[in-house]
């Protein structure tokens, strides 16, 4: 539709916007092939929600298995098929369950889901701009995530099942067809469908740092950025660096997979038989997948931090607690997450210095951590706290990350983790910190932006079942999970009957997967309201929260350039609430000084 | 990067340069990152032992004057196109591109010296340290094709008479990205000279 040669210039440009405004757009440019960043955020949303419930419901399964070892699930035939063997879950298949829900709740859900969204919808409205830098690689962004989104979809539907070398895919498991059937077909749809994935996050990542720091407008300083566009700015920049490194260690994976390299393999024997491979070494891997996988996890909890702090400032009526240092501290997150990676690598047997030196640097993220959670509460104290949907779920993310981050102090010691790694305290601790938080997140920033991103409002009575029901099924899964991971329950283990230890867990296993199965068919009251909201809601006003970020200035449901007249002026930070002597407690950015004589500081007099 | 959507705005940006110029340079740091995880997984790797060492082939010293050659064409070119040279603009262009191409024939040629003295990308009787070598120029020789490509465009719609000083904008971009692609070969060899 309106692509331009680059080379055209500028003064041609302006002709084309007239005319492009006046352009009616049919119906596949509009909604499909859309080039519009709220369009496109919408698309990464729905997409984002069906995984979650292909993710979840994976979980379910697996959890199902876990819970009760012993029954028999002929019900799951008309689902499972072939999966299931007189009654029994396939061993294999069960990997395959895990490997799936870890790839698509992570990438999928968490990264695609979360910063997709919230990075196209919130940073153009918020810092001021009609559109992205680039609305054709926008768009082309989205349809390569969906393409990819087919390619791992359909290999759930594969004879051999999908992936099932776990979700960090380590060869040599991962290279060998042999050693378990995840790894043929479905590891070489898994390496398709991630490489598609990368090429998806580049291309929207550059597009996200590109609009935040050209695309300002007048008067939108740096520091006068909403905390969640500096947060979507790091994680963008975290994709920039850390997912070329994913394509390079996944290049080399496919090599050694079909063109009979040996970058990761080396003297194996299997079943009996020595492969020809040698002068590999599986650790390579390791490292270059855990220098994506850390910054990853960033990548999933940056975008929460960012949304959070805006609701929580939003409805505590109070700016937020050190605006500066939030910002500090998400750029001291940001840089050690790139030199904390061998802490998932602490039992490989690396070097005990190296292990100290990671240690070390890894409980240094306990500091910028603890400061942003100081924060957060220092914003709630005392503040004049309204219990919207959207706050609950930013309170909860608040208190899982609390929760969630104590444990990561523990594991973050390379002596414990001898103990710890590998079992269920791992899983319960990367679950409350960087899963349900995150997802706690997403749903904080659905319920507070919905009503800019359709029009409506979602309903609050329906919302807070919603909230009680996550966050108490939350808790009750993934405490008990500590405490048998202290005990020193694997995760990953198909069935665990066989052992003596364990055997005293099947109480606490049948009651995880029971909070499990409470915790999933609460997402199913979420998604009703989400949809009937978007038909029936109740109508939205213009700036329902009272809140004084840009976006709140266009109208109920902005159009095409997001404001149909000028793009406003910011004068302000995104924080003045409860402002002593406004006559209102928010005044929104784009408010001059001059209209506020009664509030302005002494040091704002200049400004006026 | 050669549709772009009309809507960015003309006036000038808060950062003072152009969008698709940034856009350009965020795309380079990503490429340098996975040549950083290649070449620091070569030298991970060669650490530890059971590595191949081999001659590098010798072709590769002149491919590197070759596309040291194509930078310059490639900067005369752009020199050309800011002083309105309409014709060594054109000239430029396509000496950089028969200069690129000559590269990417005379890479091949040292895959083949490569297999000539046994050094396979895959299979039994390979090694990482060959692998290496063959990924390494691979990638780079995939990224210098889609410089080639760029070059092309830019050469076509220079034909059209579409570069010239009050446009700058495209054979500026393929000019950084040119010299980006020369820079990371230039990278490339004297790292495999050092590590061989």
């Amino acid at each position: 539709m309106s692509s331009t040669d680059i080379s055209i210039h500028p003064d041609v440009h302006h002709a084309h916007e007239e005319h492009d405004h006046h352009h009616d757009q049919n119906f596949l440019e509009k909604y499909i092939f859309s080039q519009d960043h709220k369009v496109i955020a919408k698309q990464f949303l729905f997409a984002g929600i069906f995984w979650a419930f292909v993710g979840g419901f994976l979980s379910i399964l697996f959890r199902l298995q876990l819970g009760w070892p012993e029954a028999t699930f002929t019900f799951l035939e008309p689902i499972l098929g072939g999966w299931i063997e007189n009654g029994k879950l396939n061993p294999e298949f069960y990997l395959a369950m895990v490997t799936m829900h870890g790839t698509i709740m992570v990438f999928f859900v968490l990264t695609a889901g979360l910063s997709g969204t919230f990075a196209n919808f919130l940073i153009p409205l918020q810092i001021g701009a009609r559109d992205m830098a680039s609305g054709f690689m926008n768009m082309l962004s989205f349809w390569v995530f969906f393409l990819s989104s087919v390619v791992m979809f359909m290999s759930l539907f594969l004879d051999t099942g999908p992936a099932g070398g776990g979700w960090t895919v380590y060869p040599p498991l991962s290279a060998l067809p042999q050693a378990i059937q995840g790894s043929g077909t479905g590891m070489t749809m898994w390496l398709i469908s991630m490489a598609l994935f990368i090429v998806s996050q580049l291309l929207a990542g550059v597009n996200y740092i590109t609009t935040i720091i050209n695309l300002r407008t007048k008067g939108m300083s740096m520091t006068k950025l909403p905390l969640t566009v500096w947060a979507l700015f790091f994680t963008a920049i975290l994709g920039l660096l850390s997912f070329p490194v994913l394509f390079s260690a996944a290049l080399l994976l496919i090599f050694d997979r079909s063109f009979g390299t040996s970058f990761y393999l080396s003297d194996i024997y299997i079943a009996g038989e020595a492969l020809t491979n040698t002068g590999g070494s599986p650790i390579l891997f390791q490292h270059l997948f855990w220098f994506l996988g850390h910054p990853e996890v960033y990548i999933v909890i940056l975008p929460a931090f960012g949304l959070v702090s805006e609701v929580i400032a939003t409805n505590s009526r109070k700016p937020i607690f050190g605006y500066r240092a939030m910002i500090g501290s998400m750029i001291g997150i940001a840089i050690l997450s790139f030199v904390v990676w061998a802490h998932h690598m602490f039992v490989t047997g690396m070097n005990p210095f190296l292990g100290s030196v990671f240690m070390f640097l890894t409980l240094i993220i306990a500091v910028p951590s603890a400061v942003k959670v100081f924060n957060w509460i220092a914003t709630l104290w005392r503040g004049n706290i309204r219990f919207s949907t959207g706050m609950l779920f930013a309170i909860g993310f608040v208190s899982l990350f609390i929760s969630g981050g104590l444990t990561g102090i523990i594991l973050g010691n390379s002596a414990l983790d001898i103990q710890l790694h590998d079992t269920y305290f791992v899983v319960a601790h990367f679950h409350l910190v960087m899963g349900a938080a995150a997802f706690f997140g997403m749903f904080c920033g659905v319920y507070h932006w919905f009503p800019k991103m359709f029009g409506r409002m979602m309903d609050e009575k329906l919302g807070s079942v919603h909230f009680w029901m996550t966050f108490i099924s939350v808790y009750l899964v993934f405490m008990p999970m500590h405490y048998i991971g202290i005990a020193g329950f694997p995760r990953r283990y198909y069935n665990w009957t066989g052992f003596e230890t364990f055997n005293i867990f099947t109480d606490m296993n049948t009651f995880i997967s029971l909070a499990a199965i409470i915790g999933f068919s609460a997402q199913f009251i979420f998604l009703f309201n989400f949809i009937y909201s978007i038909f029936k809601g109740r109508r939205a006003t213009q700036n329902p929260w009272h809140a004084n970020t840009l976006e709140w200035t266009t109208p109920v449901l902005p159009g095409h350039g997001n404001w149909p007249g000028e793009i406003p002026t910011v004068y302000r930070w995104p924080y003045d609430y409860s402002k002593p002597g406004a006559s209102e407690d928010f005044i929104p950015q784009n408010v001059p000084f001059s209209q506020t004589q009664s509030s302005n500081l002494p040091s704002e007099r200049d400004l006026e | 990067m050669i549709m772009v959507d009309n809507r960015i705005e003309s006036n000038p940006t808060s950062s003072g340069v152009h969008p698709l110029k940034f856009s350009l340079w965020l795309i380079i740091i990503s490429i340098i990152m996975m040549f950083a995880a290649f070449t620091s997984a070569y030298i991970v790797r060669r650490e530890e032992g059971n590595w191949l060492e081999f001659e590098l082939p010798t072709i590769l010293l002149i491919n590197t004057v070759i596309i040291v050659l194509s930078s310059v064409t490639m900067q005369w070119a752009y020199v050309s196109a800011k002083k309105d040279n309409l014709s060594s603009i054109k000239l430029g262009l396509i000496l950089t591109s028969v200069l690129g191409a000559a590269f990417l024939i005379g890479q091949w040629n040292g895959w083949a010296e490569l297999v000539q003295n046994n050094i396979y990308f895959g299979g039994s009787t390979s090694n990482p340290s060959g692998s290496f070598l063959y990924v390494l120029t691979g990638v780079h020789g995939f990224h210098l094709i889609t410089g080639l490509v760029f070059v092309l465009i830019t050469l076509v719609s220079s034909l059209k008479y579409k570069v010239h000083s009050k446009n700058l904008l495209r054979i500026q971009l393929c000019t950084v990205y040119w010299h980006f692609l020369g820079g990371l070969w230039l990278y490339l060899y004297i790292f495999l000279r050092i590590n061989h």
